[in-house]
């Protein structure tokens, strides 16, 4: 193990140094099969079922592209604003690891499919950071390893390994942004709003499942620093496979606090990659980082070249769904949102579920105050996400309906929301269940009222003789006494008739 | 003209796993020497309007439909590897850094 690295306080960095980020995102693609042969692109499955000669690199198998994969990457650039190449070709990547059985990984060199775009991500106050977009290249994943015998599974002190294929082949998309400069103190959250942005988007593209808990969405982290006043960009360490939206943000300003310690103290730093430490949120030194030139590309001589027709770019492009800012906008303007509002509904992951709430028949006011309001505060106190509450849109609109038609008031709506969500079934069942109707019956409440009155007789003369606010006394006394389950509104007039009668 | 050095075929043959003796570097680098500087004559002739060639076949988007096909078995996978264990295939001790 290496010494704790020297890290210098993120102010004085920002005063000393200016950051300059790259990020590179792999996305799995949710095709049916993998990416150059038939087998099955699916997560987990027992090890090695989901193999054939061709991923496993046998002599004499043959690659064909997966036509679907290769609509998705060109659909993938366009919503990334990206070009689409006229003309593009497959590339052998050489190198030599357990993980790959053909010694060498199919992907894109100096052709990418799509090239120059950009994506607008949106900051949590609301500013728009443009992130230029180098490129969008198809490849294909590699085998999973488990190593054994050494203390952690990782590779240090293990005494073999074991290969598993069945994601060997599958397709993937290298998303690789230009060098993106000018973030300041805000790197940290440019990187995590970017992933978050692109997760958004090819979840709307419907071509991933983008689970970053499961690696179908990985981010390495470039990171460098330059002095305050230059611009020659410094040596960058590459953070390989940070697996959440929050480790992105910790890993980009872990490297620059490093980075900074390091230039400070006259040191240099050493071009590398760094495995992020999700529990220490710091990153050790990982391998010396080959050049382009030591994988010794080559265009692949299995697989013809790739000339996708203006035409189908064109079709494809019409396939592109309602992108995620576009959706945003419209439903700003149909819920007649601020834009406080809408980045509160963004910001609490809560976009999603506020629509799914609206298209169940409730109003937008009322889904989006339970959602951001009561649920969300259920969520923070069981530390689940919003999302992962035991509550469906459909069972939150049931309870907004209940209250609209007067069945429930909102005391006793949060009763049968707390019912769903400990598991009593539906919002139906709960109301019957914990007997939580509202009492409509004005009889019955007439008659609390008069006994009310009858056992506060001074407050009953006050409102006799016209102050109505006494009224509120009586109203508490009735509510006590149906439990809650009256509607005060209903009770107040009921008592003002029967005094003024 | 092109020339490649000792140190560079040595450098080419750690990439490639190759055992190569120290006759062999000056072998193959005087060899190696012959291929490029042939290929740089073709490079002479080649003017700007004729694309470097990569495929012999004037063949373009050959395309599979995204449908499953059966592979191997566990079993048929495994069959030809030296070291198995718990369905999945063994590997002696990796040295070096994660990929």
């Amino acid at each position: 193990m290496t010494a704790v690295a020297e890290l210098m306080d993120y102010d004085e960095v920002l005063e000393r140094f200016d950051p300059v980020l790259g990020l590179e995102v792999h996305v799995e693609l949710n095709t049916n099969t993998k990416m150059f042969c038939g087998c099955a692109n699916v997560f987990g499955g027992e090890p090695n079922t989901n193999v054939c000669p061709t991923c496993l690199g046998m002599p004499g198998a043959l690659p064909v592209v997966n036509g679907t994969a290769v609509e998705s990457a060109i659909r993938i650039g366009l919503a990334l604003n990206c070009e689409i190449a006229q003309w593009c070709r497959f590339a052998r990547k050489n190198y030599f690891y357990p993980d790959m059985p053909k010694n060498f990984q199919t992907s894109q060199y100096d052709e990418p499919i799509a090239f120059n775009g950009h994506l607008d991500v949106l900051l949590d106050d609301g500013e728009v950071f443009r992130v230029d977009i180098e490129r969008a290249h198809m490849e294909e994943d590699t085998g999973k390893s488990l190593h054994v015998g050494g203390a952690t599974g990782r590779i240090h002190g293990a005494e073999h390994s074991l290969l598993d294929y069945n994601r060997a082949g599958v397709p993937l998309i290298e998303i690789v942004t230009k060098p993106l400069v000018g973030t300041g103190a805000r790197a940290p959250e440019v990187a995590r709003a970017y992933v978050s942005a692109l997760r958004d988007l090819l979840r709307a593209l419907g071509v991933s499942d983008v689970r970053m808990d499961q690696g179908s969405l990985r981010c390495d982290a470039n990171v460098s620093l330059m002095p305050k006043g230059t611009e020659v960009f410094g040596t960058r360490t590459e953070t390989k496979n940070v697996n959440s939206l929050r480790s992105v943000e910790r890993a980009v300003r872990y490297e620059m606090t490093r980075h900074a310690a390091v230039l400070a103290g006259g040191g240099t730093i050493r071009q590398e990659t760094r495995h992020f430490d999700e529990s220490t949120g710091s990153t050790s030194s990982g391998r010396a980082k080959e050049t382009a030139e030591d994988y010794r590309y080559f265009p692949e001589p299995d697989l013809v070249p790739i000339a996708p027709a203006r035409e189908w770019v064109e079709q494809l492009a019409a396939t592109l769904p309602e992108l995620p800012w576009q959706r945003r906008q419209r439903i700003q303007a149909e819920w007649n949102l601020t834009d406080l509002e809408l980045r509160d509904l963004v910001n609490a992951d809560a976009l999603d579920i506020v629509a799914a709430t609206v298209d169940a028949g409730a109003p937008p006011a009322e889904a989006r105050s339970w959602w951001v309001s009561y649920l969300s505060q259920k969520a923070n106190a069981t530390g689940t996400e919003l999302t992962a509450l035991p509550i469906t849109p459909a069972q939150v609109a049931k309870v907004i309906a209940l209250v609209a038609e007067g069945s429930l008031t909102n005391k006793l709506a949060r009763e049968v929301v707390d019912g769903v969500l400990a598991g009593e079934g539906e919002p139906e069942q709960v109301v019957e269940q914990r007997g939580l109707k509202v009492v409509s019956d004005d009889s019955a409440l007439l008659a609390a009222i008069d006994e009310a009155l009858a056992a506060q007789p001074d407050v009953a003369e006050k409102i006799r003789g016209g102050k109505v606010a006494a009224a509120g006394a009586i109203v508490g006394a009735v509510m006590k006494a149906t439990k809650g389950q009256a509607d005060a509104k209903r009770v107040r007039e009921l008592i003002i008739s029967r005094c003024e009668s | 003209m092109p020339s490649i050095s000792r140190d560079e075929v040595a450098h080419l043959a750690r990439l490639a796993r190759l055992a190569v003796t120290e006759d062999e570097l000056d072998l193959f680098a005087g060899q190696l020497d012959v291929i490029l500087q042939s290929v740089a004559r073709v490079g002479e002739v080649a003017s700007q309007d004729v694309p470097p060639t990569s495929h012999a076949v004037p063949l373009t988007n050959v395309f599979r439909e995204d449908v499953v096909r059966p592979g191997l078995t566990q079993q048929q996978a495994l069959s030809g590897a030296p070291a198995a264990e718990d369905g999945r295939f063994r590997v002696p001790r990796i040295l070096g850094e994660e990929q």
